[in-house]
């Protein structure tokens, strides 16, 4: 089990996506939903070593998901974000 | 007037330079450089296989490459070695896609978390990086390989620079902070902030109130000291523990971590500050022998 938590805490709460990179079987369906561009798949960076590509939140979101993800958090609704849904590993979470 | 006191530099600490005198690089099969240009400070360390066989850490300048540059070229001073028999260099750290003579970057989680098992053993299990102008907590395996990370990336609060601006606001030198923290009778209140802005006017509120350079230092260390706890505590901790980064040097946050954590972070046989480069250095070599046995 490796976590790559991504993101950040600011005054008004946590916001960290994690994405579990040995769950994470490489399928790219979530990169494809994402609305906003937030996940990419690129070479596991924790892993130098390892040839693996996953996926990771894109660097040009990591400090400001919250705003990034917002569309897909809107007030009310009960089901769960779709990069989680379409996940089958069930590799991503969200903190908030 | 060179000596007055408005011109000391309390914030500058010391830049060093080291060659291993029972190393030759001559007899290496694999030479690797790992450089880690810091928002603050640059290391650059030059390992034959897997030994440290020189290194150089310097303050880091408003030019990334020139930087790398620098601090490279002061590690081989002297030592006969040339960067063209560098096998492999690695470059981390924030400057690190800016690092003329790397063959790779490797991002300074995975640096930090290899370096931290070189330096401290292969019983550590969460490394805390205090940064320049971030801290990281990083949870490894007995390989020094990242299980789980957490960075606060956003602030740069409860970091190196942050104490840089505390030693010149309390003319106290960066080296003694964190002694000089600990000569209080009684921990004071930290500072209710640890935004170095907002702290930085309240240490001057103190200093008018009559507080002395002590509470003050105390007040802020045991600030910074909490802030990267919370830090700690989402990520989870196992035993051991470690700190790298400029900071694992200030005995002042060090042991107000331990205390809130109740835990005893190990003391370095080697500077802590050399964590990543260390780690690249050593990534370095591992991918040589990767390429090597490929072909």
């Amino acid at each position: 089990m490796t976590k790559a938590n991504y993101g950040y805490k600011d005054g008004s709460g946590e916001y960290f996506i994690t994405i579990d990179t040995d769950l994470c079987n490489s399928c790219g369906k979530c990169v494809e939903v994402c609305p906003e561009g937030v996940l990419e798949m690129a070479e596991d960076d924790l892993d130098p070593l390892g040839d693996e590509v996953i996926a990771i939140v894109n660097e040009k979101h990591r400090k400001k998901i919250k705003y990034s993800c917002a569309p897909c958090k809107s007030a009310g609704e009960t089901k769960s974000l779709i990069c989680v849904q379409v996940c089958e590993s069930g590799a991503i979470k969200h903190s908030w | 007037m060179p000596d007055s006191e408005s011109e000391k530099e309390y914030w500058r600490w010391t830049e060093s330079r080291y060659t291993n005198p029972d190393t030759k690089w001559e007899a290496g099969d694999i030479i690797s450089a790992g450089v880690d240009v810091g928002s603050v400070s640059t290391q650059a360390v030059v390992m034959v296989d897997s030994k440290i066989y020189c290194y150089a850490s310097m303050r880091t300048g408003s030019d990334s490459p020139d930087s790398a540059n620098n601090a490279i070229d002061w590690a081989l001073e002297g030592t006969g070695l040339t960067l063209d028999k560098i096998e492999f260099a690695v470059g981390t750290g924030y400057g690190r896609v800016n690092v003329p003579f790397a063959d790779r970057a490797i991002t300074e989680i995975a640096c930090h978390g290899r370096g931290a098992n070189f330096i401290y053993g292969p019983e550590i299990r969460t490394v805390l990086d205090m940064g320049g102008q971030d801290c990281k907590a990083i949870r490894v395996d007995n390989r020094g390989k990242v299980t789980a990370f957490l960075m606060n990336d956003k602030c740069a609060a409860g970091t190196g620079r942050g104490m840089e601006v505390f030693a010149d606001l309390l003319q106290v030198h960066i080296n003694d902070v964190g002694e000089m923290s600990l000569k209080v009778e009684e921990e004071p209140e930290p500072v209710s902030s640890t935004c170095v802005v907002f702290a930085k006017s309240e240490a001057v509120g103190l200093l008018r109130k009559g507080w002395g350079k002590e509470k003050v230092l105390a007040a802020y260390c045991s600030a910074m000291a909490h802030r990267v706890v919370t830090l700690l505590l989402r990520l989870g901790i196992e035993e051991k523990f470690a700190i790298t980064g400029g900071i694992a040097k200030n005995i002042g946050v060090v042991k107000r971590i331990e205390d809130e954590l109740n835990i005893n972070a190990p003391k370095p046989k080697i500077d802590p500050q050399l964590a990543g480069a260390i780690g690249a250095a050593l990534f370095g070599k591992a991918l040589v022998e990767k390429q090597r046995k490929k072909t």
